[in-house]
């Protein structure tokens, strides 16, 4: 059984706005093909202000896609038509309190209904920008046609590779066989074989110390492995700022969209192994809150 | 009303005179039946009891042709490894589309490896053709892995005949019989069946034991090798109490047997009546007249069956579906798409299964929520429009498909 918050199961047991709309002049029909649910919103937009007046929707689907449906036409009702588009799925998404990782594809068919509704307002074509695929990585919602996507235009070769571009199987690894799969698929495709053996290829290169290392130069190295983390963690709206080294302990803060994050603690483990792999020595990396119970001890 | 378990092919509730067998061997009789003490005493005993048990349920020749595992997914691994390890020559394996994941995962696996994977397909039924079966066997076959019953149709496969079929062709015949046992009288000494899978959650044991049966003079290979445990069949200390309670189980099923086929069937006949007639276009799936007599699977046409599961675990009922939705891995049932069921249906398919602790009351309180429960969810369906289908439901909403 799913864990679905109580937002969903609110919306699911009492939907808002079930129905069509008698007078729509937006209509938006979309569907997820990775497990077969279909929606349509239907919406009454002022054509003076481009208010969305009103919006019913119809769903063929599971609990969290009626309720995806039903919180949708709530957000978008009293927005213009500019402002309804800027809705992500993340803010579907956490108006019901969150959705199970396999379930997110419903938020993400109410967004491209929204967006083809207002298309079809507007007179446009409504083009699918993106393709779902079967959810592989778990612990960060990544689906095989991402990964698949992301091995053929980096010339990714290696687990680590696939991680290191796009998280997946950087959580829990169970998903590590699936993703050799996907290696072993689209490298024979490119007419080459996947080698398990093989050296990741794309992480930057640093070299690691051989001598111990002064605390300037640790300072140094560390401030370099997190600077080719970044890249990685801006693309999830988040990043890392080092706020202070003593000995083998690099105090951090997580910012931006991983600041709370649930996978906070993850992502530090994994700074702390790339880290170490880099320096060659031992790191321990604590989040920078952990500051003050150490002045506490030695004061 | 209390609630109401109508979920018994996904797992059973242990019967009380099950749980009441096993008490003493986690709290007196504890002790490692291979020891020699008085911890130990009676443990042998005990599990020589149980075997004795499975063996006249599935009607084996000889106790020593039962192996005690962990599950039925176990048993199923251990049979189709042991068979291609046995005859390291013959490369490929015969089975169907609607298998269970223990089987069809293990033969994409082994697809990896090199063999070669006859997947039979079925019909709309759900039947599979004997003939092209019969075509398949060949010596390079080293193991047929067919399913007694399906778990969602409840299907029953002619696994006696198949099984004959192939021991004339001087292939291994495997079944897995899981949602069969203690559900439809077998008697494997009289059939060619080589390896047979069962497993005790589904027949009001505990969860993690089950059993394979081996005939005698099967060629073997152990999946686990270690101590003798099994006659050095199946190593690891034995789970003794749930062991015993296997057999008691099993006592109970062949007890119960005639009951299972007037009394569960009963129920289960009247479910399906009350629901073909009070809901319009829903359908049953499968082969009506050759099923087991606890199952049934209804496809409520337009509607998506998480969403009825949802509303029916409100109303204290408990069933299961083969909609997309409500597996982990959001594919829609592989046995569904075998059968050609179109998608609009196959999403909205419920699987009621009954056991023997169910009641013909509550089949009466599930008629009484079902209608309403399937109303509320045409009324939010883009495919239904007041009070039946669109006109032609499949061109009137075609959403774009991302």
């Amino acid at each position: 059984m799913w864990d679905y918050s109580d937002k969903v199961k609110e919306h699911f047991f009492n939907p808002k706005n079930a129905g069509a709309v008698a007078d729509a002049n937006a209509i938006g029909e979309v569907g997820s093909i990775s497990c077969g649910d279909a929606l349509r919103l239907t919406l009454k937009v002022d054509d003076e202000s481009e208010i969305i007046l009103d919006a019913g929707f119809q769903t063929f689907g599971c609990g969290s896609a009626i309720a995806s449906s039903s919180v949708l036409t709530e957000i978008i009702k009293g927005m213009t038509i500019d402002d309804a588009l800027k809705v992500t799925n993340q803010d579907i998404a956490d108006h019901l309190e969150g959705l199970p990782p396999e379930k997110m594809h419903c938020s993400v068919m109410g967004r491209e209904a929204l967006q083809a509704a207002i298309a079809n307002y507007r007179g446009e074509e409504w083009a699918d920008d993106h393709e779902e695929g079967a959810l592989i990585c778990k612990c960060f919602a990544i689906d095989a046609v991402m990964i698949e996507e992301m091995v053929w235009a980096n010339k990714l070769r290696t687990v680590q590779d696939v991680t290191n571009f796009t998280k997946a199987g950087g959580g829990c690894a169970a998903c590590h066989e699936d993703i050799e799969a996907i290696l072993e698929k689209v490298l024979a495709e490119k007419g080459e074989k996947f080698d398990p053996e093989a050296t990741p290829s794309k992480q930057p290169v640093i070299e690691a110390s051989k001598v111990p290392l002064t605390n300037l130069q640790r300072i140094k190295k560390i401030e370099q492995v997190l600077d080719s983390l970044r890249p990685s963690l801006m693309a999830d709206g988040g990043d890392v700022e080092l706020v202070e080294v003593i000995g083998n302990t690099a105090y951090v803060n997580m910012t931006g969209a991983c600041n709370g994050c649930q996978m906070a603690a993850m992502t530090i483990a994994g700074i702390q192994q790339r880290l170490m792999e880099v320096m060659g020595e031992f790191i321990k990396v604590v989040p920078a809150s952990e500051m003050s119970k150490l002045v506490q001890i030695t004061a | 009303m209390t609630d109401i378990y109508l979920d018994n092919n996904a797992t059973t509730k242990v019967d009380r005179a099950v749980v009441d067998v096993m008490i003493p061997y986690f709290l007196e009789q504890y002790g490692n039946p291979s020891s020699i003490h008085k911890f130990a005493d009676g443990v042998a005993r005990g599990i020589k009891q149980a075997r004795q048990q499975v063996q006249n349920l599935i009607g084996a020749e000889h106790d020593s042709e039962i192996i005690f595992t962990s599950c039925g997914t176990e048993s199923n691994s251990t049979a189709i490894l042991s068979a291609i390890k046995a005859q390291p020559n013959k490369k490929e394996i015969i089975t169907t589309t609607v298998e269970h994941p223990a089987i069809l995962s293990l033969c994409e696996a082994l697809e990896k490896d090199g063999y070669t994977i006859h997947r039979m397909p079925v019909d709309k039924a759900g039947r599979l053709n004997v003939d092209a079966y019969q075509k398949l066997l060949s010596d390079q076959v080293a193991i047929v892995s067919i399913m007694w019953a399906n778990n969602e149709t409840g299907n029953l496969f002619p696994v006696e005949k198949m099984a004959e079929l192939a021991h004339a062709a001087g292939v291994m015949f495997h079944t897995d019989a899981v949602q069969a046992v203690g559900k439809i009288p077998m008697m494997l000494q009289d059939t060619k069946i080589d390896m047979l899978s069962l497993s005790g959650h589904k027949l009001h044991a505990p969860k993690g034991i089950g059993v394979l049966y081996l005939r005698r003079g099967t060629r073997y290979r152990p999946l686990l090798r270690g101590g003798h445990q099994e006659r050095g069949r199946r190593a690891g200390t034995e789970n003794t109490a749930s062991i015993v309670g296997l057999g008691k189980a099993c006592e109970l099923a062949l007890e119960h047997l005639e009951y299972e086929n007037t009394h569960v069937k009963a129920m289960r006949d009247r479910l399906e009546r009350g629901i073909t007639e009070q809901i319009p276009h829903c359908f049953i799936t499968g082969d009506l007249y050759n099923r087991l007599p606890n199952t049934t699977d209804i496809a409520f046409e337009y509607i998506e069956g998480e969403a009825i599961l949802m509303l029916l675990n409100k109303a204290g009922v408990a069933a299961s579906s083969g909609s997309a939705c409500t597996s982990g891995s959001l594919e829609p049932s592989h046995v569904m798409r075998a059968m050609d069921i179109p998608y609009t249906a196959a999403h909205g398919t419920i699987r009621f299964s009954f056991s023997r602790y169910n009641g013909m009351h509550e089949v009466d309180e599930v008629l009484k929520v079902m209608p309403g429960i399937v109303q509320t969810l045409r009324k939010l369906s883009p495919y239904w429009d007041g009070d039946g289908p669109v006109v032609n439901p499949e061109q009137a909403f075609k959403p774009t498909y991302a």
